[in-house]
């Protein structure tokens, strides 16, 4: 790792306008991403976890402008992207890439496999037709699939085999980085492990570095270097790995955490079920995005936005039981717990 | 804490096997071609289109008879040996006129088919793709053409221009015009969002390789649907039109126009009648079976 980040996300917002009456005008607004900073260094894996709908999808395809963000700086080997124009946005794109999460509607169904993994390098003017053969057929190899899968189309294959086919596109034109957005989980749990171990040999053989997104923390425990916790468009939360399983500060954390099915059947494990709903993005509550669902929510909750801010060294949390306001932090929330308990 | 994934020894199941057990390469087209045969209506269909064309095609060695040649010495003559369909009320053999009529109404079907495509389709991707006021304008335009009923517009464009076979055709491609406008439409604006699109733009593809490789090859399903259904009904439009006395101009053997110069003779000459209105049924009916047996064979939801 070297001290500057391949990717430094600043200040990223995107707000899709609700449209609304006969003539279509916005009406309104769904935040789906609020303001979301964070750096990626080479050769880490950032895990990015979080419920479904709270915006990683949007995240992960804002960072590639595949989304055009509403405001804030994707900085890709210090150049901000998100000034760029079409043509140099097409080279930089070599070098960020995106593995989908639906391996069945990512592949074009007209195309056979040969053609899938020849387009990018084609586009990019990487190879002459014979060598670009070869390079499908080594790509296929590297991911596992054998090369008569050139010749055939998308729906001959299964989940699984079409998520390694996603991947080889991704990996075809040798990027730096890719967005994995949930590349597992629409795929049977028997597989997924299959493609978890792939992507992490990959990450190591090629010297990648992942933004890896997924909506439980199982998923993402093995293979991230760090972890961002996102809620409502927000990131609460962001540690290194073991940090954050050791100590999660954010009760949003915690919650999660309690989620994920403990392998020793002697550890009894208080399971935090969350109570009320997910606001809706297009009319987030007033103060912490998360107060309606704290099991230890205070006044100022309410009030008052928490700044994502570093609690330790490398750990960050929004949160006002760990900020000034929330007064006597650590104090509170053991004093909170134990009346839970 | 487990997670999902297991231990590395796992075996994984060789893909080289997995890959055995799929079925022979196809491509989407030839697939659909091969599920086109084994549909009952649709090769009766394309039976009976092939023999119109077979018959359009060798319409001089097939028939006995000129085509205009009159005789009034055989005026009305029911089905014989001689004249196979029987005469007309000038004395003409009309399965000669049928044999050469076929030409017609596939002629028309065929450039009322093709200029409609093309200029819809040209419509259709310029308001799809490129959406706001280009859409908000074509699409207007589309409805309003579509609020009236098409046969009518038809008849005003032919009344503007004058009647001809030729002036009939054009009427006929403009009043298709919006509806494969409206197709490629929708199909183009629904292909734009599907994630392979969003891939290829990752890729760093340009959007016009994009709209080439990708939008249209997946948009011309439902559009080779709508244009074999459309040769159909453009038959049907052209006859009704030389019905009405707009179309073709005697002494042309166009079948809609043989059928109004016969409708006083249909009690007591019925052959008239009935040949050329059987011919335009056929014709019809045959594009309609290709045509459903295309939608149903080209449908991707039936595949899985
Ligand atoms: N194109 C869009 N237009 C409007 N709202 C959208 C669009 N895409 C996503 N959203 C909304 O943004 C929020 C975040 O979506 P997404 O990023 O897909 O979440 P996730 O990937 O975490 O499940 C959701 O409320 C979703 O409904
Ligand atoms: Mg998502």
């Amino acid at each position: 790792m070297t001290d500057q980040p391949l990717l430094k996300v600043t200040n990223l917002k995107k707000y899709f306008p609700i449209k609304g009456g006969i003539l279509g005008r916005p009406v309104g607004e769904v935040k789906a991403v609020d303001d979301v900073s964070f750096d990626v260094f080479e050769g880490e894996v950032l895990g990015i976890v979080g419920e479904s709908g709270c915006g990683k999808s949007t995240t992960g395809k804002a960072l590639l402008r595949l989304i055009e963000p509403t405001a804030g700086g994707v900085h890709f080997q210090g150049k901000d992207i998100t000034t760029l124009g079409t043509d140099e946005m097409r080279k930089v794109r070599r070098d960020m890439q995106i593995i989908f999460q639906d391996p069945y509607a990512s592949l074009n169904p007209r195309h056979n496999i040969g053609k899938i993994l020849s387009e990018p390098l084609l586009v990019h003017g990487l190879a002459e037709k014979k060598e670009r053969t070869e390079k499908v057929h080594e790509i296929l190899r590297i991911v596992g699939l054998p090369p008569e899968a050139a010749d055939r189309y998308p729906h001959q294959f299964s989940g699984g085999q079409r998520q390694r086919i996603g991947i080889a596109r991704a990996l075809i034109v040798r990027p730096k980085l890719i967005i994995c957005d949930e590349p597992v989980s629409a795929l049977d749990v028997s597989i997924q492990s299959q493609i978890l171990n792939l992507m992490e040999d990959l990450q190591e053989e090629f010297g990648l570095t992942y933004v890896f997104i997924a909506h439980d923390l199982s998923v993402v425990k093995h293979i991230s270097d760090r972890i961002a916790v996102m809620y409502l468009g927000k990131i609460v939360e962001l540690a290194d790995r073991d940090d954050l399983y050791d100590r999660p500060l954010h009760p949003y954390t915690e919650s999660l955490m309690s989620a994920v099915p403990e392998p020793d059947p002697d550890v009894k494990k208080e399971r935090i079920v969350l109570e009320g709903d997910v606001p809706s993005p297009s009319d987030p509550p007033p103060g912490c995005p998360f107060h309606n669902r704290c099991p230890y929510v205070m006044d100022v909750c309410r009030e008052k936005v928490p700044a994502l801010e570093a609690v330790h060294v490398n750990h960050y949390a929004a949160c006002h039981l760990h900020t000034e306001e929330g007064g006597d932090a650590d104090a509170s929330i053991n004093h909170l717990k134990g009346e839970k308990a | 804490m487990e997670t999902v994934r297991p231990d590395k020894q796992t075996p994984i199941p060789s893909p080289e096997q997995e890959a055995h057990t799929v079925p022979a390469p196809a491509s989407p087209w030839k697939e659909a071609f091969r599920q086109l045969r084994r549909n009952k209506l649709a090769v009766v269909g394309m039976f009976i289109i092939s023999f119109f064309i077979l018959i359009a095609v060798f319409a001089p060695l097939l028939t006995p008879h000129q085509v205009s040649t009159m005789n009034a010495a055989d005026r009305l003559q029911g089905p014989s040996a001689d004249y196979w369909f029987g005469t007309d009320d000038l004395g003409r053999d009309i399965f000669t006129r049928i044999v050469y009529g076929a030409r017609i109404s596939l002629m028309v079907g065929f450039f009322a088919v093709t200029g409609a495509l093309i200029f819809g389709s040209m419509l259709g991707i310029l308001a799809g793709y490129f959406g706001r006021w280009v859409d908000m304008l074509i699409s207007r335009v589309f409805d309003i053409m579509l609020a009236f009923p098409s046969i009518l517009l038809a008849i005003a464009i032919v009344a503007i221009l004058g009647p001809s076979l030729q002036n009939a055709l054009i009427a006929i491609a403009i009043i298709n015009i919006p509806i494969f406008g409206r197709l490629v439409r929708s199909k183009v604006i629904s292909i734009r969002e599907e994630e392979y699109i969003m891939a290829a733009k990752a890729q760093g593809m340009k959007s016009g390789r994009i709209l080439v490789h990708h939008v249209l090859p997946n948009s011309m399903a439902p559009i080779i649907v709508q244009a074999t259904l459309g040769f159909g009904t453009a038959i049907l439009e052209a006859a009704a039109l030389g019905f009405l006395g707009l179309g073709a101009q005697p002494p042309t053997p166009e079948w809609g126009r043989m059928l109004s110069d016969a409708r006083q003779y249909i009690t007591s000459a019925p052959w008239t009648v009935l040949f050329p209105g059987l011919s335009i049924m056929l014709v019809v009916l045959g594009f309609n079976m290709i045509g459903d047996g295309l939608r149903d064979a080209l449908d991707p939801k039936m595949k899985h």
